[in-house]
């Protein structure tokens, strides 16, 4: 017979809490995340809000504050109605990225629920935010909630000074480029004088030590390579090709004024604080995910939680992780906490308990018995994409039934190229890991040309992948934007490549910025 | 660890989003509330409730892949029968076998559900009661106290001694309270006694009694806290300017369910029209066939009524309403009138003139609506004018703040409602009063 714990050691017993509960709950959470899994986080800032507030929290994707803007009263309206009608439940919590970590929690959830949730957002998410380099690498989580407050007052401001059309107008169309207003790779950083006199010191002593004036009686090349074109000259001048669209507007657009490139750049830096958590999202929910589960565990052994609650816990936690099938009425694609969790799991049972396929397969981390060491590293260093192409089992590919079908608009049927199989694997780990490849997703988008001396025709060029194309309609409208934002006419031309046949969209400004 | 309770905070920090959104898709919202108040029963207008707008008008485009076309990988889970070189159908919908967009792409319509004031807001954009405007009832309000029964705590200077003494008096009386005149003649027989020298034992006894009553009578108060009354006062908004509107209907058997339907609805929208947008307006329902009579409005719409139809004693009901609680100094006075055209020829002259000497001058506004029947119904040769029509277009005349409108189906009611009362007509009509 199992022995009951004694009573004063239970966090919580029902469904009511408190916030002295609340604050029990949390310090015995802690005792085991900090303590025991050793997870690293930024204080905490735990909030309970009502229903209301998280449909409001909803429409600012999650932040306390926000610039107004209708899109979100949009997104708003929908989440109401979806929310009213019972169609869509809502979140049982808001982390967000900055430092004090802001939790939201909602007051509807259960003891149970609240523990789960912090275990879930307050230790998981927050370790991964604090951890991942994605994260330390592109946002600025003691900023965020400072610069949110400048952006809204700025907004605020323009909208006083300019009118709300004028300022709408400007976000719309800065809203419509956000994905291409952001920095995917880490840029040149200027250098201060003293170590570029350095380099040049250390470049001038290389010199001296080859020294050779052999070199001098060489003959020259032809003098046509080193000149460069006017057209390439033009190019290095304005950093083209240049991916981030929003970026070139800001700085080069000859029509803008001031506030409206501070516009601009607010809608930049926000997109940018976002990227991460695109190219991150399996992973995230993982990490939460297995923290979460690891900590309730751990509350179960140590007898600090109920069993009634236990049950209302793996209740949950089962709903969170399922993955309904292809041919299943609930499928929506694959969901991100299932996989995030089976992957995370499958690396703790290589590590403690690896069978001769994981030895082959992860011979790096095969039985090293620190499954909490190895979750770290590969929290802190790996995206999604990364993820899946290093850590991607053929146990959870088996366990999942993961296979490949390739659709070719060319072909009269779809056809299945990768099974769970031997010879599979590897193609089924290279295609999923492309699936959370978010660049790739994001078409290819870069301006290339631009004559600011003579007609100011900007050019843009998308690299066609796999022959698909824009979506025309909205390819359009989103031209139109940057015609107005631009101020002359603007081109798109869609091509895989050279010889290659191309697409070409064009637009001219109707109503510019001015 | 401190925990921030939020919960007091103020919610609604997406108002400011809502209504951009709302003001972005006024056009929009507004058609589809339009739309959407068409099929509603008559009572629900006044609700909320879902629209749903072309999502092209609020559309955030953006440059991404489209949904068609080129070559493209699917990772499903849950593989049963699969084999590698398996060739699968192609689903019949374009798209892949479950990747299908899942931002939307294909969705060209935008579902939500507005709150009763943006809807009705929207409804009634626009609109106004003509000349109302000049004296601004929408302005401030302004309160006044009215006597409304009595209360046991107050001020001293709102005491009501009457109330406070029946209540004393009755307590008094229940409680058997001696009066002072029983203690008084309780004394004088007691001194009687004396002087007669009378026996000791009766003297005594009536002093014990005495003894008694006095201490009853200090035990009882004359006024007890329960006793006491005040009068109460609520305070009653007073209206700035006020406003009757008279809707008078024909509910003879010439008028079908069709057209009653018809006119119902737009006095429907009328009502509603008024009692949200003007507070301080009375609506009096006069139905009439061959005799008027003054309802209330559930009886206006829901009952029925046969006889003939004489115009004028609906006239004449107003009038003497008029008269009766609305003297023309103190109340802008509007009336409506629905009916199916059909009136007695000969009651044609006197309802002109009621109308032309009497109602028209007191009137500010006076519309008329005739409803007619469905299309097939009257095809056969050129429609006459009813009998009603014909009279009133005698008098039609720029200078006269009166409008007639036909209307023959229910989709034809909110049009004609916006025409009548569109801001614009106000011009007709003379000054304040």
């Amino acid at each position: 017979m199992k022995i009951k714990p004694a009573k004063n050691k239970l966090l919580f017993e029902g469904a009511d809490w408190d916030f002295d509960t609340l604050a029990r709950i949390y310090d015995g959470v802690a005792e085991i995340g900090l303590g025991e899994l050793g997870l690293d986080i930024y204080r905490p800032r735990i909030e309970v809000i009502t229903t209301e507030q998280m449909l409001d929290a909803y429409a600012s994707t999650g932040m306390p504050l926000f610039y107004r803007h209708w899109s979100f009263g949009k997104q708003f309206v929908r989440n109401e109605t979806l929310y009213r009608k019972g169609w869509q439940g809502l979140a049982y919590e808001i982390v967000i990225n900055s430092n004090p970590c802001v939790v939201y929690l909602l007051e509807e959830n259960t003891a149970t629920m609240q523990a789960l949730v912090l275990a879930h957002a307050a230790f998981g998410h927050n370790h991964f935010f604090k951890n991942n380099y994605v994260f330390k690498q592109w946002t600025d989580a003691d900023g965020i909630l400072d610069y949110l407050a400048f952006a809204k007052n700025y907004i605020t401001e323009c909208e006083d000074r300019y009118g709300v059309s004028e300022v709408e107008r400007v976000l719309d169309a800065a809203h419509a480029l956000q994905n291409q207003g952001i920095h995917r790779y880490p840029g040149k950083r200027t250098i201060d004088l003293r170590s570029e006199e350095k380099r040049e010191r250390e470049r001038r002593e290389h010199g001296e030590r080859l020294f050779n004036d052999l070199w001098r009686t060489v003959p020259e090349q032809g003098k046509k390579t080193k000149k460069r074109s006017e057209r390439d000259r033009r190019r290095a001048l304005l950093g083209l090709p240049e991916e981030n669209i929003l970026y070139f507007l800001e700085k080069t657009s000859p029509r803008l004024k001031p506030w409206q490139r501070e516009v601009i750049r607010i809608v930049r830096h926000i997109a940018q604080y976002f990227y991460p958590q695109r190219q991150t999202k399996m992973m995230n929910e993982g990490c939460a995910t297995y923290t979460h589960y690891e900590i309730m565990q751990r509350l179960v052994d140590r007898g600090q939680i109920t069993e009634g609650a236990y049950f209302e816990f793996l209740h949950s936690h089962t709903n969170v992780v399922t993955q309904p099938n292809f041919d299943d009425r609930r499928y929506y694609g694959l969901n991100p906490y299932a996989l995030g969790f089976a992957m995370m799991k499958d690396v703790e049972r290589i590590c403690v308990n690896p069978q001769a396929e994981d030895r082959q397969w992860f011979p790096d981390i095969a039985g090293n018995g620190d499954p909490m060491g190895t979750l770290k590293d590969i929290w802190a260093n790996y995206r999604d994409e990364s993820f899946v192409s290093q850590f991607l089992s053929p146990h959870v590919i088996r366990k999942l039934g993961l296979f490949l079908v390739v659709d070719d608009y060319k072909e009269k049927d779809l056809s299945v190229d990768a099974i769970h199989n031997e010879r599979g694997y590897t193609r089924v780990r290279r295609a999923l890991a492309r699936h959370y490849d978010v660049a790739r997703h994001d078409p290819d988008i870069q301006i290339v040309d631009v004559d600011l001396e003579g007609d100011r025709r900007l050019e843009l060029r998308h690299h066609v992948v796999d022959g698909v194309t824009l979506d025309e309609d909205d390819a359009e409208r989103v031209l139109q934007h940057l015609a107005n934002l631009w101020g002359y006419e603007v081109y798109l031309i869609e091509t895989a490549g050279e010889g290659e046949p191309a697409t070409k969209h064009h637009a001219e400004p109707v109503h510019p910025f001015v | 660890m401190h925990i921030i309770d939020r919960r007091r905070d103020a919610s609604g920090k997406s108002l400011g989003n809502r209504q951009r959104f709302i003001r972005r898709a006024r056009a929009l919202v507004r058609h589809a509330v339009r739309e959407a108040s068409k099929d509603r029963k008559i009572t629900d207008t006044g609700r909320g409730g879902e629209v749903t707008v072309p999502a092209d008008g609020v559309r955030e485009p953006s440059l991404r892949r489209s949904a068609k076309g080129g070559i493209r990988e699917y990772l499903l889970p849950g593989n049963k029968n699969y084999i590698e070189g398996d060739s699968i159908e192609r689903p019949p919908s374009g798209g892949g076998a479950g990747g299908a967009s899942a931002d939307g792409g294909g969705e060209d319509e935008f579902r939500f559900v507005l709150s009763d004031d943006e809807f009705i807001d929207l409804f009634l954009e626009d609109l106004e009661l003509p000349d109302l405007a000049k004296r601004q009832v929408m302005g401030e309000e302004k309160t006044q106290p009215r006597r409304a029964g009595y209360r046991s705590s107050g001020p001293p200077s709102q005491l009501s001694v009457p109330r406070t003494m029946r209540n004393s008096l009755s307590r008094r009386i229940a409680l058997r309270r001696p009066k002072p005149d029983e203690i008084a003649a309780l004394e004088d027989r007691i001194r009687e006694l004396e002087d007669a020298g009378a026996d000791e034992d009766e003297i005594l006894s009536l002093r014990a009694e005495l003894e008694r009553q006095g201490l009853r009578a200090r035990a009882i108060p004359f006024i007890d806290p329960v006793d006491v009354r005040y009068r109460r006062y609520e305070s009653v908004p007073k209206p700035v300017a006020q406003a009757v509107m008279f809707c008078l209907m024909d509910v003879s058997g010439s008028m079908d369910e069709h057209l009653k339907d018809l006119a119902k609805r737009f006095y429907t929208l009328l009502y509603l029209f008024l009692s949200r947008r003007y507070r301080y307006v009375e609506v009096v329902f006069i139905r009439h066939t061959h005799e008027a009579k003054e309802v209330d409005e559930d009886t206006f719409f829901n009952s029925r009524e046969t006889g003939g139809t004489v115009v004028s004693t609906a006239l004449e009901e107003m009038i003497s309403v008029l008269a009766d609680r609305f003297p023309a100094n103190a109340w802008n006075i509007y009336a409506a009138q629905a009916s199916d055209g059909d009136n007695l020829p000969i009651d044609n002259e006197r309802t002109v003139a009621l109308l032309k000497n009497v109602i028209l001058p007191l009137c500010q506004y006076y519309a008329y609506i005739e409803v007619g029947r469905e299309p097939e119904e009257r095809r056969r040769g050129g429609e006459p004018p009813s009998t009603l029509w014909r009279a009133y277009e005698l008098i039609q005349s720029p200078q006269i703040p009166m409008a007639m409108r036909k209307v023959r189906d229910r989709r034809d009611i909110y049009p004609v409602f916006r025409e009548l009362f569109e801001r614009k007509i106000n011009s007709a009509s003379t000054g304040a009063r």
